[in-house]
């Protein structure tokens, strides 16, 4: 397939003639132990076809069965969006034809989403709070996984043929959407990232989903219009389905509105349809058009009887929410004792959760933070992704710092470790033992070392022992190289010291 | 009769998936214009006023535990299927090829 | 064996626990009769002998062990082919399943299993039940077995020739509009809808879901009664199904008893439309039950003269959605059309061959029913004349404990005879259709034949939702009462079945 890039506007130029109106469908799948409407586990990678009832695959007959988890759950997930929760709702059939969907519907929510009206807070990088407008929270079942086969790197395009596998096909979704989010400018494709970034935290926070985007258990359609300067009337919309991590959702939306403005500037209209998201090129390319084949017939789901909530209910499902996300911000931060600044760039970085899981796995606070916001937040601005994305687990992180204080190993070699242990070479201390990476404790050879060390440099030892003890450093330098870096640069220079007869 | 024409009942089998021919579109016309003109009076039947019913028997909150049941293998699922591959339901392209 | 198959299910699972006859000998003997006399009924799709005799085989030994046994255990039953069963073949009727089987059974079968009746096979219907003559079906119409050029009815039109040509004592059939009591008038057999959610859908695959109910096919009142008891009851797999118990149904038939009850004749379901010796036998019925000690009221139904028309918009809107699983994908037909075809083409000629005109119409009328810009008009226009007729139902049964009606217009027809004009054939449900509208239980019994052509004429009584013994109740009394004046059952007056093998 020939990539087609379309014409773009600096994002500067766009933001002085048109003001971007974004929009967000996010589905996210909860980590209920069985389907929204089957008694199959709910699992992710397990053989193809095997979590399935007759009901998955939708065999003649089959009748669906609500998941009363699911259901709390979404009640949840409607409180903690500020939303209003519905006294009666029903489900409803949305009608199309794919071969991922196996009755060929999708059972939803329709007229009467579960939730509706709500709204949450995104605080921004700098501090700034931007109110999003929640307009509905519904239940849905999500869809098989089509792989597609023949032809290039498993794209849809060009492939013979597609392989469908039903495990995931009827795990319990719920849809947010918000309302059209108007006014925040420059600042929208930052926004865009931080309210996806919000209902990650949020549904993480309730324990509803494992929130795990690099899984697809938080997925945003992301809706783009511009209206010229002080237009009231909201330009035609595109919707870019599938911006599966928040990078991406940021870039997608900036690169939509520069999209668009370019369009606009040419004096064409802009063509209501979906995009799809290019990780490669980062860029959208055209989907499907909005056609008359988009009548989903919507109609009450036979099948299910509607859900009528109380307040008793509802209220003792509110009871059981935990704290919200900007009251636990305030007691992270008086726990770990880091200064505002400190914790804003934790924030920022994603990685306020690690760092709790992290000292909940036993190491301190200083320490969590010098590891996610050293080492792997620098792996994972490398690697393009999201710091909690690199498979970098809380345990990993206690064990390693335990072999740095043993004096097994120093923060270089910790490096190298890391490396080991992603790259699938075993557990820390298998890795040391298999890379041979130990710190050289023995002092026979380190003197050995110092000892050429200081036979190379005799200027440097005399000026040491003339007193001028920060010159030590190059000794140790000269030491580490020839010991490649497997010494204990402590003990390496307490031995030079004692060496030269001077005090450290 | 002129309530359902040939370009409707073609729209309609295009979303129900069904292929026609010519004749059966003309055919298919004529039959859903009589069928249609005989049962459209219901929609002046009721006001406003009248709420739908769409279950016959009123019920609600029917919930399943979040229990895991008994599953199909994987043989099993796929035993009626006309085509499969690699333990997966093998479908022809999804889009039409160049 | 002729006096064996003759008998009800009763009277058999009498003979079974007194070691009179063994369930290899009955089962034996309908196998007998099916291959006798099918060839000219074709009331089954498919015969499961070996199965069946190996689960009467199971049954003669526990009962020699004098292990407890359901009342029913080694009584062979027969399934309608639109509910699902392990090892054997499910086809609904239909092209786009021939030699699908489904890896589960349906609820009502795994009790049918629990209960050890042997299962003779799968009867006969119109295509995914949608006809009311068996017509429909793509493995040729069934025969009435009172004369073998007319319709046995439909969709359950094979269940309701089996049960009356003796090929079966019972069998289940489902009812969407129906289905069930309208093949039982036309062969002059019992057939029983019951209250929405008192069986479990679980496994009858659907046509229209809020609509839909399996129940029993028999030759009795009481045997309907047995048969109900069996298959009823909460399925936590339906989630429409009834957590109430299923009531004292085989007692109520025992007891039969109409002293100081008020039975209703809907005034709507009678006069223009209705055959002249239909109206007849049925007057006969009311008399008999009056002089039985029934008060005879007439209650009005004003809105169900609406009732057909919003039937045949939300059953086939609600089908239109259930049928879109028949792809070829999953399971079941897939039709390649020449070249490389996309999914797509593929879905649409897998549906055009595999699907019948009749579901085609139907899947069509629902698609546009629910269409943008008709829904309102349309689907929802229909419920709310749902709610229209659940209201008269609602102040009818104010008056009466159980309604009364024919339940057909008419006798069986010719076949061929309306197989081309749908609204025709459409109108032979205008009775029956209220009853599913409202979810409200109905059954059907023989009512005699109609001087005219002498065909079976069928009587329908309806209860209120979970009332389903008020119709066991009445039913009985009226069988009694009839079958006196005619010296025996109405099925002794069938022809012999020839030309079977
Ligand atoms: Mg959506
Ligand atoms: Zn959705």
């Amino acid at each position: 397939m020939t990539a087609v890039t379309d014409e773009v506007l600096s994002f500067d130029e766009a933001m002085e003639k048109y003001d971007p109106v974004l929009g967000f469908e996010v589905h996210v799948e909860l980590n209920t132990r069985t389907k929204m409407f089957s008694s199959a586990p709910n699992a992710f990678g397990d053989v193809p076809n095997t979590n399935v009832t007759p009901v998955d695959l939708g065999l003649p007959g089959v009748l669906p069965v609500v998941n009363g988890v699911a259901v709390e759950s979404a009640i949840k997930i409607g409180l903690a969006l500020n939303c209003r929760i519905a006294e009666k709702c029903y489900f409803a059939r949305k009608n199309y034809f794919y071969p991922d969907t196996p009755k060929n519907f999708q059972t939803s929510q329709f007229e009467d989403p579960i939730a509706y009206d709500g709204s949450i807070d995104i605080e921004l990088a700098d501090g700034t709070v931007f109110t999003v407008e929640i307009e509905r929270a519904h239940m849905e079942e999500d869809a098989g996984k089509l792989t597609h086969m023949g032809g290039a790197t498993g794209r849809i395009q060009g492939a013979e043929f597609s392989l469908v596998d039903y495990n995931r096909a009827g795990v319990p979704l719920i849809e947010i959407v918000t309302k059209p989010i108007v006014g925040a400018g420059s600042r929208a494709p930052e926004l865009a990232k931080a309210y996806v970034a919000a209902i990650r935290e949020i549904v993480k926070n309730l324990g509803v989903s494992d929130a795990r985007m690099e899984r697809g258990n938080v997925r945003c359609d992301a809706n783009v219009s511009l209206k010229p300067k002080g237009q009231e009337k909201f330009g035609t919309r595109t919707e870019t389905k599938n911006v599966n991590s928040l990078r991406a959702v940021e870039h997608a939306v900036r690169y939509e509105i520069q999209r668009h403005a370019a369009v606009l500037d040419s004096g064409t209209p802009i063509q209501q349809e979906t995009r799809h998201w290019h990780e490669d090129t980062r860029s959208t390319t055209s989907g499907r058009p909005k056609s008359d084949a988009d009548d989903y017939r919507y109609f009450p789901e036979p099948d299910l009887v509607p859900v009528v909530t109380n307040d008793a209910w509802i209220e003792k499902l509110r009871a059981e929410l935990p704290e919200p996300p900007a009251e636990r911000r305030k007691r992270l931060q008086a726990d770990w004792g880091y200064s505002d600044a400190e914790f804003r760039d934790v924030v920022n970085a994603g990685v306020m959760s690690s760092i709790e899981d992290t000292v909940a796995a036993g190491v301190s606070a200083a320490v969590a933070r010098k590891w996610w916001m050293g080492e792997i937040s620098r792996r994972a601005k490398l690697a393009d992704v999201e710091p909690a994305e690199l498979g970098v687990t809380p345990e990993l992180i206690v064990e390693l710092n335990a072999l740095i204080e043993s004096g097994k190993i120093n923060d270089k070699l910790s490096r190298d470790v890391l490396d080991g242990v992603l790259a699938g070479e075993g557990t820390p201390a298998e890795v040391v033992e298999k890379r041979g990476l130990a710190v050289v404790s023995d002092d026979g050879p380190l003197l050995e070392a110092i000892d050429g060390a200081l036979a190379a440099q005799p200027d440097v030892a005399d000026k040491i022992r003339g007193g001028k003890v920060q010159a030590v450093g190059a000794i140790v330098g000269g030491v580490m190289k020839a010991t490649r870096g497997q010494a204990d640069a402590g003990r390496v220079r307490e031995l030079i010291l004692q060496r030269l007869g001077v005090e450290g | 009769m002129a309530e359902i024409n040939r370009d409707d009942v073609a729209h309609l089998a295009r979303l129900a998936h069904i292929d026609m021919t010519d004749d059966e579109l003309d055919r298919m016309a004529g039959e859903l214009g009589g069928i249609v003109d005989a049962i459209k009076s219901v929609s002046e039947v009721a006001g406003d006023d009248v709420p739908a019913t769409s279950h016959p028997i009123p019920l609600s909150n029917v919930f399943r535990d979040d229990v895991v049941g008994e599953t199909l293998s994987n043989e099993e699922a796929l035993l009626g299927a006309p085509d499969n591959a690699d333990g997966r339901f093998k479908v022809p392209a999804i889009l039409d090829g160049e | 064996m002729t006096e064996l198959i003759h008998l009800s299910a009763d009277a058999l699972s009498q003979k079974l626990a007194a070691k009179e006859v063994s369930a290899v000998e009955a089962t034996q003997a309908y196998l007998d009769r099916i291959d006798a006399v099918d060839g000219a009924i074709n009331a089954f799709l498919h015969v499961n002998t070996d199965e069946a005799l190996l689960v009467a085989a199971g049954v003669d030994k526990a009962r020699t062990d004098g292990d407890t046994l359901h009342p029913l255990a080694g009584v062979p039953i027969a399934v309608k082919d639109l509910i699902v069963t392990k090892g054997q073949p499910t086809t609904a009727g239909s092209r786009i399943l021939e030699g699908w089987q489904s890896p589960y059974d349906a609820t009502v079968v795994r009790k049918l299993r629990a209960a050890r009746m042997p299962i003779l096979g799968k009867t006969n219907l119109d295509e995914f039940a949608m006809g009311s003559s068996t017509e429909h079906s793509a493995y040729g119409p069934t025969r009435n077995p009172w004369d073998l050029d007319r319709i046995p009815g439909g969709s359950g039109g094979g269940s309701a020739a089996a049960v009356a040509a003796f090929e079966a004592p019972l069998a289940l059939g489902t009812d969407t509009g129906g289905s069930i009591r309208q093949p039982g008038a036309v062969t002059g057999t019992v057939g029983v809808k019951p209250t929405y959610g008192g069986v479990s859908r679980y496994g009858a695959i659907a046509m229209a879901s809020s609509l839909d109910q399996i129940g029993p096919v028999s030759r009795t009142v009481l045997d309907s009664a047995l048969l109900h008891e069996v298959i009823g009851g909460h399925d936590p797999h339906d989630s429409t199904s009834l957590t109430d118990p299923v009531g004292a149904l085989v007692e109520a038939a025992r007891l039969g008893q109409v002293e100081g009850m008020r039975i209703g004749v809907i005034k709507e379901l009678q006069g223009e439309g209705y055959q002249a010796g239909v109206l007849t036998r049925f007057h006969e019925s009311l008399d008999l039950l009056r002089s039985a000690g029934a008060e005879i009221v007439e209650v009005s139904c004003p809105n169900f003269r609406y009732a057909l028309s919003a039937y045949y918009l939300i059953m086939p809107s609600e089908a239109s959605s259930n049928l879109a699983k028949y792809d070829g994908v999953r399971f079941g037909l897939r039709v390649v059309p020449e070249g490389t075809p996309t999914i797509e083409r593929v879905m649409g000629a897998t549906r055009a061959a595999g699907f019948g005109d009749e579901v085609k119409r139907r899947i069509i009328l629902g698609t546009y029913a629910l269409s943008a810009g008709y829904y309102d008009a349309y689907y929802g226009s229909a419920q709310k004349v749902r709610t229209l007729i659940q209201r008269d139902f609602a102040a009818a049964f104010e008056q009466a404990d159980v309604l009364i009606s024919p339940t057909a217009p008419t006798t069986a027809f010719k076949l061929g005879e309306k197989l081309d004009d749908p609204l025709a054939m459409y109108l032979n449900d205008v009775a029956t259709i209220p009853a599913n509208m409202a979810g409200v239980p109905g059954l059907s019994l023989p009512g005699g034949l109609a001087d005219e052509d002498g065909l079976p004429v069928g009587i329908q009584l309806l209860a209120p939702a979970r009332k389903d013994a008020r119709l066991y109740r009445v039913g009985a009394v009226l069988e009694s009462l009839l079958e006196a004046t005619w010296g025996g059952p109405l099925l002794a007056q069938a022809p012999e079945i020839t030309g079977g093998k």
